[in-house]
Formats: structure tokens, sequence, C-alpha cells
């Protein structure tokens, strides 16, 4: 028993175990005297596991959906309350900012897009870790993918909602929005194909379907299991009761109630569709699966490439310029392994048994994809402003050198400067394997990286448009409070949503897990 | 192709106010049609070669039931490809078609506006909406393509009414024989799970 918890109310409840029912204990313990838990071999001629404490079908299972079905830890609920009140905070944002008007933003006639799209970008790039560990992944069949790819692909759909919010409000009367449809307004008149912000409609529009399709389609099987179980134990007669749960003290039990097991016959029984595990069925369900992996990899290229469209057509000087699609992907994946890192490693500590299927090994492989994109960046970021010296465009360089980089002279230098520490400087961290080995260092390494990678869209967006071409046009941007709340509130929902995933869905992708476990295989000898 | 039988069968699973199961092949002793007969595996290697093993035997209606893909079962069972990517395929191509159909049609001839003096008809400006629709509508083709050839969504089936079943999503493998199958016969086929190693062999009803 104190193999896996020393609690054993605590580790019975890890596993999501009924009264009666045997807990599962590790055959292999971790390294003593040692943080490694074994995954993180440099020989290459041995592979990693990707689960680990050789565990059986059944204890992946247990540890899986255990977490959906018995009561969430203190902590959960704890989170859960503070995010979703500064959700709530921000949807009266949205709501204040809907009934006043965009005024009560800090846009000003030269800076007329500042916060709302910085967070748009922020958000949307956010969102491309989970298709490229879904998609591009899968399709270079590196199998540690499997841990991560649902919460993941989870991850990306919130911060898509998140990034949804902004472009839609930002247009000032909410209620004309549907003008961004392919269809006539009243006047007869179209919208102009020719717009890259046309193209942002189209290109996130398929982009949040596609990825939710994705998402809802892997979930499918890993549902109908936590169906299963829960009209097992209800034919067993060991479902619990109805529970309100309390801060402090115990909890309220409501027999009146239907059970949570009934409640989740009927849901997960609809989401499932009915789905039984068939062969037949698993083969086109693969095919769908690599044809959907195939059209995603272009797809998430596209999207932010699209995205960087917005700025590169048009001729602001700090905005023209043809490595923006590039650049703009490669901060997004950036920025996206860095937010799955935030949140994967507090995941780790606050749900334990994870760790057996969440591995240092993967840490570690999303912390070299770190340094790599990291490194990509500021390449880009070097190249960038090569480009405007050697192109001999004095506007372009003056964007450069005066509004951004010379502290003498830009307002803005500590948004600039603040941006190359955080995504340039400190992911080299992880040439050294002791720092890119270590939890902590990552998670902190992951902050920096999400705080810089929203510095970068403001470094854009702002440094760029607010001195035009005339001394006399030339304006700051201060946010008011009602921009920073926003903001503030965007974080909430994008949390609370995560937190409420964490609970009601399958957390990590069951059916690929077992997949990559060693008794999948059908010969005996490998 | 399903044969029409096959077909009215199918719809009766849907509306069987409407449509009428065909007579059943065989009945069970308390009176309810037999759906099939299912023994248990507890091992990959075990399910795959049994699964040889039917194949061999030359029944062509029975499923294996298994928690996860089983890497090539495609081979052990004799399935066909399925068709799918053809359909995405065909999906691919008619949303680029209805993109070029929507774009061209509205920018140079329904509402031609003049921006920056660029032609109406450029193709360049429009393939990034060409590419996204083309890939919006595979992935829609995919996954409801995907659950239409596989007959889902389907809340009922005669296997959920089998306690054991609900182990198949969890470690259990579950391979089933349909009564339909011309080859089907309680004690022929008994006998050949026995020999493919199944265990927990049972004749599966339809209630209903």
């Amino acid at each position: 028993m104190s193999a896996i918890q020393p609690d054993e109310s605590l580790a019975r409840r890890m596993h999501g175990l009924q009264p009666g029912e045997q807990p599962v204990a590790r055959s292999t313990p971790l390294i003593p005297g040692t943080s490694d838990d074994g995954t993180l071999s440099e020989d290459t001629g041995k592979r990693a596991p990707c689960v680990l404490g050789d565990r059986s079908f059944e204890d992946v299972t247990n540890i899986v959906c255990g977490y959906a079905e018995a009561k969430m830890p203190k902590p959960w609920l704890a989170a859960l309350t503070i995010t979703s009140s500064i959700a709530a905070l921000g949807t009266g944002m949205i709501l204040y900012l809907i009934i006043t008007g965009v005024g009560v933003w800090g846009l000003n006639n030269q800076v007329d897009w500042a916060w709302d799209i910085t967070n748009f970008v922020f958000w949307i790039g956010i969102g491309h870790a989970g298709t490229l560990i879904s998609a591009i992944l899968c399709l270079l069949k590196q199998n540690w993918r499997t841990a991560v790819n649902r919460s993941a692909e989870a991850m990306t759909i919130f911060a898509v909602v998140c990034a949804g919010i902004f472009p839609g409000i930002h247009v000032g009367r909410v209620w004309f929005a549907w003008f961004l449809a392919p269809i006539p307004n009243s006047n007869g008149i179209w919208p102009n194909f020719r717009s890259p912000l046309l193209w942002d409609v189209f290109a996130v529009s398929t982009y949040a379907t596609v990825s939710l399709l994705f998402w809802y389609m892997g979930m499918i099987p890993d549902v109908a299991t936590l169906r299963d179980r829960a009209y097992m134990r209800l034919t067993k007669g060991v479902s619990r009761p109805m529970a309100i749960p309390m801060p402090i003290g115990n909890d309220i039990i409501v027999p009146q109630l239907p059970k949570p097991d009934q409640i989740r016959v009927l849901i997960y029984g609809i989401m499932s569709l009915g789905w039984r595990f068939s062969s037949r069925h698993w083969h086109r369900y693969e095919k769908a699966y690599l044809i959907l992996a195939g059209i995603s990899t272009p797809l998430v290229l596209s999207v932010h490439s699209i995205v960087s469209f917005d700025f590169a057509t048009s001729i602001i000087p700090g905005w023209h310029t043809t490595i923006f699609p590039p650049y703009f992907v490669a901060g997004a994946v950036f920025g996206g392994f860095a937010m799955v890192l935030w949140l994967m490693i507090p995941l780790r500590l606050i749900l334990p048994n994870f760790s057996d299927l969440l591995t240092k090994r993967h840490l570690e492989n999303m912390a070299k994809i770190l340094l790599l994109t990291g490194t990509m960046v500021g390449f880009a970021y070097g190249m960038e402003f090569f480009i405007a010296w050697y192109s001999g465009n004095e506007f372009e360089f003056s964007v450069f050198a005066n509004n951004r980089v010379n502290p003498a002279k830009a307002p803005y230098w500590w948004a600039y400067w603040t941006m190359i520490f955080c995504n340039v400087a400190t992911p080299q961290l992880f040439w050294f394997r002791k720092m890119r080995q270590n939890p902590l260092v990552i998670w902190i390494v992951a902050s920096f990286v999400t705080v810089g990678m929203w510095f970068e869209r403001f470094v854009i967006i702002v440094t760029s448009i607010h001195r035009a071409f005339l001394p006399g046009e030339w304006h700051m941007f201060f946010p008011t409070w009602v921009d920073i709340l926003t903001f503030v509130g965007s974080c909430g929902i994008f949390m609370t949503l995560f937190l409420l995933f964490l609970k009601f869905l399958p957390v990590f992708a069951l059916a690929e897990l077992k997949v990559v476990m060693p008794q999948s295989h059908t010969h005996d000898d490998h | 192709m399903p044969n029409i039988k096959e077909l009215i069968s199918f719809a009766a699973d849907y509306f069987p106010m409407v449509f009428r199961k065909p007579a059943p092949k065989y009945v069970s002793e308390s009176g309810n049609r037999v759906y099939g007969m299912v023994a248990e595996f507890h091992e990959t290697p075990k399910v795959y070669h049994a699964a040889e093993m039917v194949r061999d035997a030359g029944y062509s209606k029975w499923d294996v039931h298994t928690p996860f893909p089983i890497h090539d079962i495609e081979t052990a069972m004799g399935m066909k490809t399925t068709k799918l990517p053809l359909m995405a395929g065909g999906a691919a191509i008619t949303g680029v078609i209805i993109a070029i159909i929507l774009q061209w049609g509205t920018t140079a001839y329904l509402y031609p506006t003049v921006v920056q003096g660029k032609p109406f008809e450029a193709w360049e400006p429009f393939v990034p909406i060409m590419f996204e629709l083309g890939v919006l509508l595979t992935a829609f083709t995919c996954i409801f393509g995907m659950l239409a050839l596989n007959g889902l969504p389907r809340f009922h089936h005669p296997l959920f009414s089998h306690e054991r079943f609900y182990k198949v999503s969890d470690n259990r493998f579950i391979i089933c024989i349909e009564s339909d199958d011309p080859k089907f016969d309680p004690s022929t086929t008994r006998a050949l799970l026995e020999k493919a190693g199944g265990s927990e062999i049972a004749l599966i009803e339809d209630e209903d």
C-alpha cells in the first residue's frame, strides 16, 4: 500500500477504487536515492518505456478513470473557486465593454490595435501545441505523445475559445459581427475575400472546428470506457450517492438526487455514441485519425501563417516582412509547449499517479522542443533586425532601433528586452541535461516563456504602430483597468475550462496509451 | 455491398416501428433471437491467433472487440481496406471547388470591389480560403463518414446485454461470431472458439 501513497484513503481515491476492491501496487518502485524515474536513459539502443511501474491494462484504466470518477482533491476545488471567480470577472468586463463601447479600452487613434489583438494572437498561438502534438507527432510516430495529447488538445480548444473572444468584441458593435460571415448583408455587399482579415476568419473557425472534432473523436472510446465502468458499478450496486462537496468539513449527502453514476451512464453514453470497441470500427477509426492528422499538420501551419498575414500584408514598417509566417508558427509552437508544460508539471504533483504515465522523459522531450523553437524564434528576431538594416529601408530600421531596441530612444525598450530575455535567453538553460531534467526548472522557464510570448505579440503590434511616419502622429498606449481585467479574465476562463476537463473527461488517451504498452504486441517475442 | 435483407435489419435497429426484422435463424430456449456467440481472451497474441483461426474457418460476419486497436488485426481478420480515404479525397476537392465558386463569383461578378487597383479575377488571394474549406470538408467527411460506415451512433446493441462485454473497454478481448453468418452453427462455432483458446463462451440473445 505504501508503495503508492503513504495515506491509504488518499491512495484508494487516487485509483478510483470502490470499497472492497484491491489497490494496484507498483511492482518496480522508483530508483531509490535519485530523482530519476528510470526513463532518462541516454542509451540509444534502449527505448524508454512510455508507461512506468510495470502497469497492466487494468491499472492504466484505473488510473485514468479513477480521477474522473472519484472525488477531486481539495486543491482542485480551491483552484476552481479562484479561477471561476476570475472567469466571472472577465465575463463582466466583456459585458461592460459591449454595453459601453470600445472606448473603455486604452485604444487611441494611433494605437488602434493593442491588448485585444495581442491577446488574440497570444491565445491562438498557445493552441498550436495541442494540434502539433496530436497531428505532427502522430505522423512522425512519436509514441511519447500519447501521454500528453489529450490534455494538449483540450488546452487547444480552450485557448481557441479565449482567442475567439477578442476579435469578436474588439469590432465595437458586436451585433454586427455577422458581417464576418461569407454572406451578403442587407445592401447586397459581400465581404472582401482579398483581405487577410477574412482569411483569418476562415482559418480560425476551421481550426476551431477541426480541433474540436479531432479532440472529440479521440475521446469517443475513452468516454465509452467511463460509461462501461459507471454501468458496471450501478449493476454491482456499489455506486456512491450524490454528495455536495464542501470546502470545509464533510460533504453533504443527498440521497434524493440521482446517483452520479446514473448521470454518467446517460451523458457518457450519449457522448460515446454507442462505441463497442469493434475491430472493424477501429480500422476505420484509425484511418480517419491518420487522415485528420495529415490534414491538421498543414492546417496548424496555415493558421498562424494567416494570422501573421494580418500584419505582413500591410505596409506598416515593422509588420511588412516576409519572415512573419514561419516566425509566427515557430513562436506559436514555442508558446504552446510552454503552456503544456506549465499545466502538466503541477498536474503531476496534484494527481500523483499520473507521473507513471507522464514521465520525466516526456518533460525532457518537451523541454528540448522548447529549446529548439526558442532558438528558432531567437534566430527570427535577429534576422528581422538584420534585414531591417540590410534592406536599407530607413523606416523599417527606425522601428527596430528607435521604437524597440534602444533604451535611450524607444519608450517600449523594456517590453522588447523582456521578450528577448524570456524567449531567447531562458530556454538556453536546456542545453544542460540537469536543467532539462528538473521539473521545477522546466516549470519556471515555461512561465518565463509564456510571459515572453505575450510580450512578443505586444512588441510586434504596439511598437510598430505607436509611431507613424509623422512625429505628430506619435502616441503611447496605456491599458485601462478594463484592458487588464479582460485579459486576466480570459486566463480565468481558460483555467476554469481546463480544471473542469480534468474532472469530467479522460485526461489521458486511454486506448492510445494501451497501444504503446508492451502487452499490446501481437507476438510474444517482443 | 450489403444486401437488402441486411439493410432492412440495419434500419430495424433504428426504426423498429417502421421496419420489422427478418425472421431469426436461431432462437434460444427462452424464445429470443440469437445474435451470436462470444468468447473471451486475455492476451493480445492469443486473440490475434484466434482471429486468424476464425478467418481461416471461413466466417464472414464476425468481429473482434478490443480495448485498443490491435496492430495489423486487419490481416488476421481478412478485412478489406476502408473506402474512407477516397471519400475524404472527394470532400477535399469539393471544398476547394466551393471556395473557388464562392470567392470568384462574388469578387469578379456579384460584387466587384476595387481594392488597391488589383484585378478582380486574380487567383492568388483566393488560395488561403480554398485550402481552409478543403480541410474543413475533409475533416467533416472523415469523422462523420467514419461514424456512418460504422453504423454509429447506435445506443442499443445485443452485445450490451452481455454482462462480461463491459470488460472489453478495460482489458478483455472478445470475439463475436454473428448468427447471420452462413457458416454459423451453435455446436461447430462453439468448438472452433474453444479450439482457438477462448473462455467464457456464451450465446448472446437479442431481447426485442
